[in-house]
């Protein structure tokens, strides 16, 4: 049968695809269990002398976990401010024809398109000047700039496959606007909430040149910490393989807990 | 407060020209809605976007006549100025 | 749908307008006036007009970084489209099968930029990494610390990697799009595979292609973290695009006015493709 054979063939190439994509991710795993004689001693394919040395240097010392802590705090932060104010305007942009819409739109998404390098400078000077600087909620503002449009033109495709009949139904019922839009609204895009979360998330987890220019001790992201194991004595694979490991997992579960909504998000044809 | 940005004089009325022009399409918006419209661009347009393509260009001229030309910047005006103007009425 | 003419609206947006005006507006107009400025601390600044656009349009480094980002963003978009639909074409249709390929393709997408920088050093080192031990077994001579063009490579390989996934996620989520119906019709028809992608799948691709193309080119047009962290920029200038060329110049040598007119014909530029590809993406809304 030539149909089985072609999904057989499809089944082997993406699972070639996906070994090749985790390969680079094993390496690290690799390393990190490893200790430092080992890593430089040769190449081994597994750790000989499974240590978690790695690890416990970095769940021992503040100043490495608290990295995790202040990532977790601002990308949180984040994920509240931008959801709470891209949701109304994202319903205004799917609902209604105002003055000046489609430039509107189009502006929140050239910040989108801006390189952060360009702001960094003003951006530094303004939270300073505001003492914010060094602050959770700085980062957290700062990356709204590309995270705000970014949630804005997912919620707005979601919302348009959203008939307004629905809208329109329940303001005969008597439901006011803010009742409507939490009571029913939101949990008929739910999917769309979830694959949105899912973008801000990732888009704030990995962003390190605005939290890196934006803290110096207090807020500083793990991205940043991780520079610290080059030290003078030559980099320390093994502890910068383990915090890279570390950097991961947050992504993992996330992508774990809203695995059936980003899938359900994908097959609607919405992102 | 302001301190750190450093406002200078040419660059305050750039932006207050800017604002105005902003304030008045939208005056003449509301007084007036535009309906899209096909002029000798490739694309039909609404007034705010022959204004957008406008200053878009305005820019890349001044920035031609930087970097190929010694040539005084108020030519670069003129020119952006006129190609503005005539992009609003037949773009 | 036939949108209500409603200009009641703009306070739903408010909140988003006043944010966004704070974290961009704000920053834009900093960046103006420094540019025009030269800037020697606070306070202490003099008005130089125009001399640093002119610098900066003329200054032979900054085209030659021009020329490199285009090209990369270029090589970019013409490895990673294709592949991705490949690669979407090839997922499974449902089940925990392709949840569990939706779930493997995502994990590149969330790791912090830097780490993946941090990865492919490690990767592709001659000595430690799997991969250039590799390369160097099989007798080929490659280092990326020091051969411009493996550093080319492997940046390039290394943003392959990173994004082409997301590249198939939005491909595949077009796919889920198209009707059952359609691939049935085309079975009576005796279609072949290619009829079936030219004629049935890749007209409904269009619209997330035309989304991936732009998320791609303006991300791979900002690189930083990842070269920055890999090789640093070198060996000599071989990998230093435009963000690390800005990066250095603001943060490092602290020339400010210098940095801001650079920035500004950076905007400009990622502005005048952006509204390019935006003016695409809502023509093609329009004809559908």
């Amino acid at each position: 049968m030539a149909m089985r054979e072609r999904s057989r063939s499809k089944g082997i190439g993406i699972t070639v695809f996906i070994i090749l994509l985790l390969t680079p991710i094993y390496w690290l795993l690799n390393m990190s269990f490893k200790t430092n004689r080992e890593i430089l001693s040769g190449l081994t394919l597994w750790p000989q002398n499974f240590t978690f040395d790695n690890y416990v240097v970095i769940f021992t010392d503040s100043s490495w976990y608290s990295g995790y802590i202040n990532s977790m705090t601002y990308v949180l932060m984040n994920m509240a401010i931008t959801l709470t104010v891209a949701l109304p305007a994202a319903y205004a942009f799917s609902r209604y024809r105002f003055l000046g819409d489609k430039h509107l739109f189009f502006w929140l998404l050239s910040n989108r398109m801006a390189p952060p390098a360009v702001f960094l400078l003003p951006f530094f000077q303004l939270y300073s000047s505001i003492g914010l600087f060094d602050t959770h909620i700085a980062v957290a503002l700062a990356h709204c700039l590309f995270n705000v449009p970014l949630a804005v033109w997912i919620l707005e495709g979601f919302m348009s496959g959203v008939p307004r009949e629905y809208d329109e139904m329940a303001y005969i019922d008597g439901y006011s606007f803010p009742r409507f839009f939490v009571k029913i609204f939101m949990p008929m895009i739910r999917s769309g909430i979830g694959v949105t979360a899912f973008f801000i998330f990732m888009f704030s987890w990995v962003e390190l040149l605005l939290a890196r220019t934006l803290t110096s001790v207090d807020a500083q992201p793990i991205a940043a910490i991780m520079t610290r194991t080059i030290g003078a004595s030559g980099i320390d694979w093994g502890v910068l393989s383990a915090a890279g490991v570390l950097t991961i997992l947050p992504g993992v579960l996330v992508v774990w807990f809203v695995r059936n909504h980003v899938a359900r998000g994908f097959a609607l044809g919405r992102v | 407060m302001l301190d750190w940005m450093n406002w200078t004089q040419p660059v305050a009325i750039f932006f207050a020209v800017i604002a105005c022009i902003l304030v008045v399409m939208s005056v003449w918006e509301l007084a007036s809605p535009c309906i899209e419209r096909r002029g000798f661009l490739p694309i039909a347009t609404t007034r705010g976007d022959r204004l957008f393509i406008g200053l878009l260009s305005a820019a890349y001229i001044h920035l031609a006549f930087l970097g190929l030309t010694e040539l005084s910047l108020w030519i670069a005006l003129a020119v952006s100025v006129l190609w503005l103007l005539i992009l609003l009425r037949w773009g | 749908m036939r949108k209500i003419p409603d200009n009641r609206a703009w306070w739903l947006v408010l909140p988003v307008l006043l944010l966004v005006a704070f974290s961009a507006l704000v920053p834009l107009m900093t960046v103006v006036n420094y540019s025009v400025q030269d800037i020697f601390g606070p306070g202490n600044a003099y008005y130089v007009g125009t001399e640093w656009f002119r610098d900066v349009l003329r200054d032979e480094r900054l085209q030659a970084s021009l020329l490199r980002q285009f090209g990369f963003s270029a090589a970019v978009l013409a490895i990673e489209i294709p592949l991705g639909i490949g690669i979407a074409l090839m997922m499974p249709k449902g089940g925990i099968r392709a949840s569990l390929c939706l779930i493997l393709l995502a994990i590149p997408l969330l790791i912090p930029w830097n780490v993946v920088g941090t990865i492919w050093q490690i990767f592709a080192r001659g000595d430690i990494g799997l991969f250039g031990w590799g390369l160097n077994e099989l007798g080929l001579s490659y280092n990326y610390t020091g051969d411009p063009v493996d550093a080319w490579l492997t940046v390039l390989l290394m943003d392959v990697w990173h994004w082409t996934p997301l590249v198939a996620l939005l491909c595949y989520s077009g796919l889920r799009a198209i009707p059952e119906a359609f691939y049935q019709a085309a079975e009576i028809d005796r279609a072949s595979r290619w009829a079936v992608f030219r004629y049935i799948q890749l007209p409904r691709l269009k619209n997330v292609l035309v989304i991936a193309v732009l998320l791609r080119f303006m991300d791979s047009f900002m690189i930083y973290t990842e070269p920055f962290v890999l090789t640093g920029g070198g060996p000599g200038s071989s990998t230093t695009f435009l963000s690390q060329t800005l990066t250095t110049m603001a943060v490092g040598q602290f020339d400010l006015g210098r940095a801001a007119a650079f920035s500004l014909v950076y905007f400009l530029i990622v502005l005048l493709v952006s509204w390019l590809f935006f003016t695409a993406i809502t023509h093609m809304d329009k004809e559908r």
